[in-house]
């Protein structure tokens, strides 16, 4: 009962509200920022609430009253467990979601299990009985209907190789396999 | 968690049918010949044959009317009705005591064990409440009281029959429970609903010693880990488990020997785990237990990743438990797995998904096949869209609860009045309804009003204190003032918003049966609080925080507190000297004050500001175990 006020939670800061303290944290890893990003169609899975909360200006937040709103602490507690296993794109010896269009379910990886690109591709077949083609460079993967994409940190959608493989495991946040048409734009860009 | 039932001033079905009750049919029938007066009330059927009986000198008269009464009295199961029938004379509340078996306590110091124990000689279930709601809200310190302890001690003695202990906001030990599971051999129902105070090893102990355990009901309880294998201290062989919820439980538990207890307990209807199983995981029980009705799913998310295995196909064990009518859970949904549970929508009545944080679009598939929804509960992340999606399938739907995913007052709010009069126009059969939001109107809650004529129980907690109606800019008294002129059921009602003094008029004028009363953050001065103490004959239970009320208000409901459970004021604007004054005035009230902190001494003692004043009836006159930072004055 005690833990029923999250400190964090109630901390009265001068920042604005919703900025998330796992994303400053993550700030401090030196990955460097890398700007030749391939136009890659966005993820409709992405949420935009992040970035509409970084535009609203609101006033800082008024001191929380004991017990108000009359929410019981174990709902505190469960909604703010749900908020974290949501955002949480922790990467060492943890797990990222990867999904299939087209398979009704998705997978847990743990990419850092895997040495290089090569075996987590295999491992991705694998799972999902598919083949990936083969990759180049500048045009991305040819030869298949299915290209393995990746969501990075800061929310955009990467190919699965265009970086090296450390820094992946560093901003790999989940993994999308695309198909068909989607996925035939890609990588004719830089 | 039930409400205690409401009975109305007129009888009850129960009562009549005693009435019309035709006296040839008692066990101690005589020679006599039937009354003619057969059509007249049997009160002077019965006049008759004591009249009869008198001239033969029967052996004792009044020991035939206390069997007669007796086989009577157990048709009689309502409490209002067994009240009522102890009040006539001294016999018939004899003989009620004898056949009272369930027991209803609303407030654990209301009267001591001992005159439970002494009144009711046959007791076979036991309710019994202890603290009031407001002390979920951290609104009371810790060791306030409610303690279980003197009662299972009293009732270990005298009640070796016991079956049925169902507690809420109680102060459980380990000591408790075992106790309990050691004195009472055919104990069958444990549920305990908000306590806390025990552990593991206390519920291992009722899993060990109660063999004929049916219900063992853990909700919204705080557990401690003492990291003890509970699952695994039921007896071998088949149990008689109907019903295991655990969903409160916040340690790991051994899978195993869940999967194992589910397996030799062929009666199993309810089952709720807890978030430490997984899909995979409940995969196994469903299939293992396919006449489960009532299902609490745990995460509703795959473990980690077994690589290489074959997904288990979740939607065919959904599809042969054909009797699911209830699920909650889903403590960490993975969402790509909601559409899972398709093949029981159409079977549901019951479905909570307030542990989830539900989009509009993983709701709507869902619940466009939810037609037999009758209890729904959610969290506002399905937003005003998804209520429409409710309003427009759920026909039969008579409580929804909406909360907050994120409950700060200052957050933006997903769901408003859109949600709330989408809600009132598509489901009319609705009777209780707790809704969260940041912004409502009073356009909205009247539309409520007018289309929801058999709501019973009104919540709406605006959570921005002080919060006008956000289009008209208006205080949100017309709204509540439309609740309760409108639904003429009403018998419960949580207010918030901006409130004057006006909304409480209107609640005193039209709000006559009510029982329960939550007001914060309200109302402008004492004449709101004089006008729910004047107004409101049926006020059972009144908690009041944060509202500029103080002693001339309090004076006002001098006339009422022997008749209500319990009022609650707190962060009022109370002094020692009128809170003594109720003291003094009534003999049979309690009346205690206290600080929000429980190292509050001296100055609680001596100040003259009451921070919080809890007062209510008792029989038994102060307890004796208040705790240092109480005053009962």
């Amino acid at each position: 009962m005690d833990e029923f006020i999250n400190l964090k939670e109630t901390e009265l800061r001068l920042g604005l509200p919703g900025t998330e303290n796992v994303c400053e944290e993550k700030e401090t890893v030196s990955c460097c920022n890398n700007s030749n990003k391939r136009a890659l169609p966005s993820g409709s899975e992405n949420e935009t609430e992040s970035s509409t909360r970084k535009t609203e200006t609101s006033p800082p937040r008024k001191a929380q009253i004991v017990g108000w709103p009359p929410v019981r602490s174990y709902r505190i507690k469960n909604n703010i467990q749900t908020k974290k296993n949501e955002t949480d794109h922790e990467v060492q010896g943890s797990y990222v979601k990867v999904s299939m269009d087209g398979a009704p379910y998705l997978r847990k990886i743990d990419p850092s299990c895997y040495k290089g690109y090569s075996e987590l591709l295999k491992a991705l077949e694998v799972m999902f009985k598919f083949s990936v083609g083969e990759y180049f460079e500048r045009e991305g993967y040819k030869g298949s209907d299915f290209v393995p994409t990746y969501e990075d940190k800061d929310g955009d959608w990467m190919l699965v190789g265009d970086v090296p493989w450390e820094m992946f495991l560093c901003t790999c946040k989940r993994l999308r396999i695309m198909k068909g048409s989607e996925a035939k734009g890609l990588g004719c860009g830089v | 968690m039930t409400e205690e039932e409401d009975s109305s001033a007129k009888m009850s079905e129960d009562v009549k049918r005693y009435l019309k009750l035709d006296p040839r049919s008692s066990s101690a029938a005589t020679s006599e010949p039937p009354c003619s007066s057969s059509s007249s009330s049997s009160a002077s059927a019965l006049a008759n044959k004591s009249r009869n009986f008198k001239s033969f000198e029967p052996p004792c008269p009044d020991h035939v009317l206390e069997n007669v009464l007796e086989n009577v009295l157990q048709f009689l199961t309502s409490r209002c009705d067994r009240n009522a029938v102890s009040l006539v004379c001294r016999s018939w509340w004899r003989v009620e005591a004898q056949t009272r078996f369930e027991v209803f306590i609303g407030n654990c110091y209301s009267l001591s064990p001992v005159r439970l124990t002494h009144r009711f000689t046959r007791v076979r279930s036991l309710v019994l409440k202890g603290k009031p709601r407001f002390a979920d809200f951290n609104l009371m310190p810790r060791n306030w009281g409610a303690q279980f302890a003197p009662w299972v001690a009293a009732t270990a003695k005298a009640y070796p029959w016991l079956e049925k202990v169902h507690l809420k906001r109680m102060f459980v030990t380990d000591d408790d429970l075992a106790l309990l599971a050691e004195s009472f051999p055919g104990f069958k129902d444990l549920t305990l609903v908000c306590c806390e105070g025990f552990g593991t090893s206390g519920i291992a102990v009722v899993a060990n010693k109660c063999r004929q355990l049916k219900v063992l009901d853990l909700l919204e309880s705080e557990v401690t880990d003492d990291e003890v294998d509970w699952l695994s201290c039921f007896p071998a062989g088949e149990t008689h488990l109907e019903s295991l919820s655990f969903d409160c439980v916040e340690s790991p538990i051994s899978f195993n020997a869940l999967e194992e207890l589910v397996v030799r307990s062929p009666f199993l209807k309810k089952l709720r785990t807890n978030r430490f199983v997984s899909l995979e995981e409940l995969h196994r029980l469903m299939v293992r237990a396919p006449q489960l009705t009532s299902l609490g799913t745990g995460s509703f998310s795959p473990d980690n990743v077994l690589q290489g295995e074959q997904e288990p196909d979740y939607a065919a064990a959904f599809r042969a438990c054909k009797s699911i009518s209830c699920l909650s859970g889903f403590r960490d949904l993975t969402p790509e797995y909601l559409p899972a549970i398709s093949p029981v929508c159409a079977n549901l009545t019951s479905l909570n998904f307030s542990y989830a944080n539900i989009s509009p679009d993983m709701l709507k598939p869902i619940i466009r096949n939810c037609h037999n929804i009758r209890v729904f509960w959610a969290l506002d992340s399905i937003c005003d869209e998804g209520l429409q999606a409710v309003a427009a399938t759920c026909k039969e739907l008579r409580e929804l609860r909406v909360f907050p995913f994120d409950p700060r007052e200052d957050s933006e709010g997903p769901i408003s009045g859109v949600g709330l009069q989408a809600i009132s126009e598509g489901c009319r059969k609705l009777e209780s309804i707790l809704y969260f939001c940041q912004r409502m109107t009073n356009g909205a809650v009247t539309a409520m009003s007018e289309n929801c004529p058999q709501l019973t129980v009104f919540r709406l907690c605006i959570m921005g204190r002080h919060r006008p109606d956000h289009v008209t800019g208006k205080p949100m008294d017309d709204g509540f003032g439309a609740i309760v002129k409108n639904c003429k059921k009403l018998t419960r009602l949580a207010v918030s918003g901006l409130l004057t003094d006006e909304a409480f008029s209107y609640i005193g004028e039209y709000g006559k049966l009510i029982r329960t009363l939550s007001v914060a953050f309200a109302g402008n001065s004492d004449r709101a609080l004089r006008y729910v103490l004047e107004g409101c004959p049926k006020l059972q239970k009144l908690e009041i925080r944060d509202s500029p009320f103080g002693d001339v208000g309090l004076r006002s409901g001098m006339h009422r507190y022997c008749n209500m459970r319990f009022v609650w004021l707190s962060s009022c604007v109370l002094s020692r000297g009128g809170c003594r004054e109720v003291a003094h005035a009534l003999p049979n009230v309690v009346v205690e004050v206290f600080g929000s902190d429980d190292d509050d001494d001296d100055d609680t003692v001596t100040g003259d500001y009451v921070e919080t004043l809890y007062l209510y009836r008792s029989l038994d006159g102060p307890r004796k175990d208040a705790p240092k930072f109480v005053t009962i004055l």
